[in-house]
């Protein structure tokens, strides 16, 4: 009785291998011609995030902004053949997600961040006929390119804005993992800070993580209570926390002074709190990381045949890589604001200094 | 019907019941569900690389599978297995960059060394359940925490020079092999999959023929019984959760050693220890049952990435749907009621 029932759960899973191996034999065949018809069509682009997904509403998304916009331009349509991205939702996706979309074809592959090197490396060898390209990291490959940013010159930016802000000479710094990407962040803000006021007194706290806005919020509950009253994030999705800390705050006491500096994109949108039917934003200004536009330039380049190969492209505020976005027109000592920044940025541009992109850096770092 | 066969329908039940509501979320969210198995199965099979992947991926969640399982024999529920498993990619990775060794002897050692390392972070838990009776439960949740900010800050100085990562392992220490590479296009399959399966056997081999497994299990049923039969309930419950932290270790092993060949700063956990309970629950605690429960997630896990490129579905769509055959095997109580009523409408 027992073994006849057990044949029969047997042969059932058995028939329903065979069912669905059907169907997938079936399915590879439509693709396979599929794919040979797209082929003929020129260019295609793809982009593999990290952990922090698409709408972190900084890097990745940044980054898939970008080649929306290319796609859009070049007439391209979202998916095989055209413009896509795939998600990883942990680090051992990123190989099988970057040799997918190899495998599909795509003539240009973005790994989105550090964490991908390895395993760009690693696939750029392997599939030597498809070009790559690396955001915050260097790997040399003749069919990989790298891109690196000065974050340091927009976070020196963003620190002389801060500093020009702050009531309380006390400002926070939140960074998420230590890299050598935060650490541009940390050290550009406390340059431009320094630059302003040395003797402005600076909380600096990785919270070790990109995604979790709940440490966010706690770390920028204690640097509010302690008396900062202006605190930048480099820390991704992690520095959501911080505006909802930011807007709770503004909310229990609207006229107490709190701001939030943002990264990566334009996140205004993100400080805008409703208090009484009136509108406040508590972000004064990002410090932006042209993700969005080396990824347009790139994929142009690459679609005209000139894929920077083995090259190490680096975008800065001269290069239009890096920015720092409008000031908030809340914040009373904007006009200040904007004409340090201008001086600031002139100064930088011209290469009459040199803003430190390491905490040794710092330490030897003039503002005059 | 035998309790046996019901020990079999009930998961079989959960997984369809899963793809079905599944199915109905992704017809009532507008999705094209048909398509969306298709390319679930192609991502997981549907190229001999993507089968190489899948089988990679099952490779921890066996051993995952297996230290939960173990510990549950024995009436424990250690959630630790996250935990045990980074000290042991920890353990097997410093090893594997520390020493150049022939690999005979370097391979080896590296594994075992992973698997201690686990043991020991699951003998704490188990100590102070034993001794104190403190929860195994809530200790294990807090070495989880205790385990990742440890090994981040192992990696950072004294792996590396403050960097994000440690160095690649040497070559000797690898479970990787280019024959495997060049079977499956490239693929990360790795040897560790003989690893798992030789534990499967270990795993059954301990509970079903030794008189120590006979005692382990009789401690998981009833612990004061098993004491007035003069077993030591103590130091059970201490050795089961050794070899359960073992078993965890392993599984560290296979990414430090297979998959990745470098462990890295991590600000959150991996996932492959909280899935290892999922397999365990669904795989009845048994090992065959574990294998197979493993190899569903695997595939689950692997073939979801392709589904947001082929078939415009997103992949939380199969979190969704194991979320969903988790909690239909939870709630297997109330599928056997269900299989009992129609048992007796049978018998009428």
């Amino acid at each position: 009785m027992k073994k006849r029932k057990f044949g029969l759960v047997l042969s059932l899973a058995l028939a329903a291998g065979t069912i669905l191996g059907a169907c997938g034999n079936n399915d590879d065949k439509e693709e396979g011609t599929a794919t040979e018809g797209e082929k003929e069509s020129a260019f295609s682009v793809a982009m593999v995030t990290d952990v922090g997904g698409v709408d972190d509403k900084s890097f990745n998304q940044s980054a898939w902004e970008g080649i929306k916009a290319f796609g859009a331009d070049n007439g391209l349509d979202q998916g095989k053949g055209g413009y896509d991205y795939l998600q990883s939702k942990s680090d051992a996706d990123y190989a099988t997600n970057l040799n997918k979309l190899a495998r599909e074809d795509f003539s240009l592959i973005f790994g989105i961040g550090f964490k991908l090197k390895a395993d760009v490396e690693t696939i750029s060898k392997q599939q030597t006929d498809v070009h790559f390209g690396i955001i915050d990291d260097v790997v040399e490959q003749p069919n990989v390119v790298s891109v690196l940013f000065k974050e340091q010159e927009a976070a020196f930016l963003a620190g002389v804005a801060a500093a020009k802000t702050t009531k309380t000479n006390h400002i926070g710094f939140i960074g998420g993992m230590e890299s050598p990407v935060i650490e541009r962040f940390e050290a550009g803000f406390l340059a431009g800070i320094q630059a302003v006021n040395p003797d402005i007194k600076v909380d600096v706290h990785y919270t070790g993580a990109f995604d979790k806005a709940d440490l966010g919020k706690a770390t920028a509950a204690q640097m509010y209570s302690s008396g900062a009253d202006v605190i930048f994030h480099a820390a991704g999705g992690t520095g959501n926390g911080l505006f909802t800390e930011a807007k709770d705050l503004k909310k229990k006491d609207p006229a107490r002074e709190i701001w939030a500096i943002g990264v990566d994109s334009d996140q205004s949108a993100e400080g805008i709190v409703e208090i009484d039917g009136k509108e406040h934003n508590v972000i004064i200004t990002s410090a932006m990381k042209g993700v969005s536009h080396a990824v347009q330039d790139i994929s142009k380049k690459s679609m005209d045949g000139n894929f920077p190969g083995g090259e190490t492209i680096v975008y800065g505020l001269a290069e239009d890589g890096v920015s720092l976005a409008p000031i908030n027109d809340e914040v009373t000592t904007k006009a200040d604001i904007e004409t340090a920044v201008k001086e600031w940025t002139e100064k930088i541009k011209n290469g009459d200094i040199t803003v430190p992109g390491t905490i040794d850096e710092l330490a030897n770092f003039k503002a005059e | 019907m035998s309790s046996r066969m019901k020990n079999i329908i009930v998961p079989v039940l959960a997984v369809l019941l899963g793809i079905i509501v599944g199915t109905i979320i992704m017809l009532v969210t507008g999705y094209d569900a048909g398509a969306a198995f298709i390319a679930l199965w192609d991502g997981a099979f549907g190229d001999i690389y993507y089968t190489g992947e899948t089988i990679r991926q099952i490779t921890p969640y066996i051993l995952a599978g297996l230290a939960v399982g173990f510990a549950f024999k024995t009436g424990l529920f250690n959630i630790g297995v996250e935990g045990q498993l980074l000290v042991g990619w920890l353990a097997a990775v410093w090893v594997g960059v520390a020493f150049e060794l022939p690999k005979v002897i370097h391979l080896p050692l590296a594994v075992l060394a992973a698997a201690v390392a686990g043991a020991l972070w699951a003998f704490i838990p188990g100590l102070l359940k034993a001794k104190f009776r403190v929860h195994e439960v809530i200790v294990t949740i807090m070495m989880n925490y205790v385990a990742l900010h440890v090994v981040n800050h192992v990696i950072r100085t004294v792996l590396s020079n403050k960097s994000d990562r440690t160095a690649d392992i040497y070559a000797s220490a690898s479970l990787r092999s280019p024959f495997l590479e060049g079977l499956t296009d490239y693929s990360r399959l790795h040897w560790g999959i003989i690893v798992a399966l030789i534990c499967v056997i270990i795993m059954w081999f301990i509970l079903e023929k030794t008189s120590r497994g006979y005692e382990l299990k009789a401690v998981g049923f009833n612990q004061h019984a098993s004491e007035y039969a003069g077993m030591n309930v103590k130091s059970n419950i201490i050795l089961s959760m050794v070899i359960s932290g073992a078993f965890a270790g392993l599984a560290g092993a296979m990414e430090g050693l297979g998959t990745f060949g470098y462990q890295s700063i991590s600000g959150g956990f991996t996932g492959v220890g909280f899935d290892g309970i999922a397999v365990a629950l669904l795989g009845g605690n048994t090992p065959i049952g574990i294998v197979l429960a493993a190899i569903l997630f695997g595939s689950l896990k692997v073939g979801a990435l392709n589904m947001p490129l082929e078939a415009g579905v997103p992949n939380e769509l199969v979190d969704i749907i194991i979320a969903l055959i988790v909690f239909f095997v939870a709630a297997s109580y109330m599928i056997r009621i269900f299989i009992d009523r129609i048992g007796k409408k049978g018998a009428k």
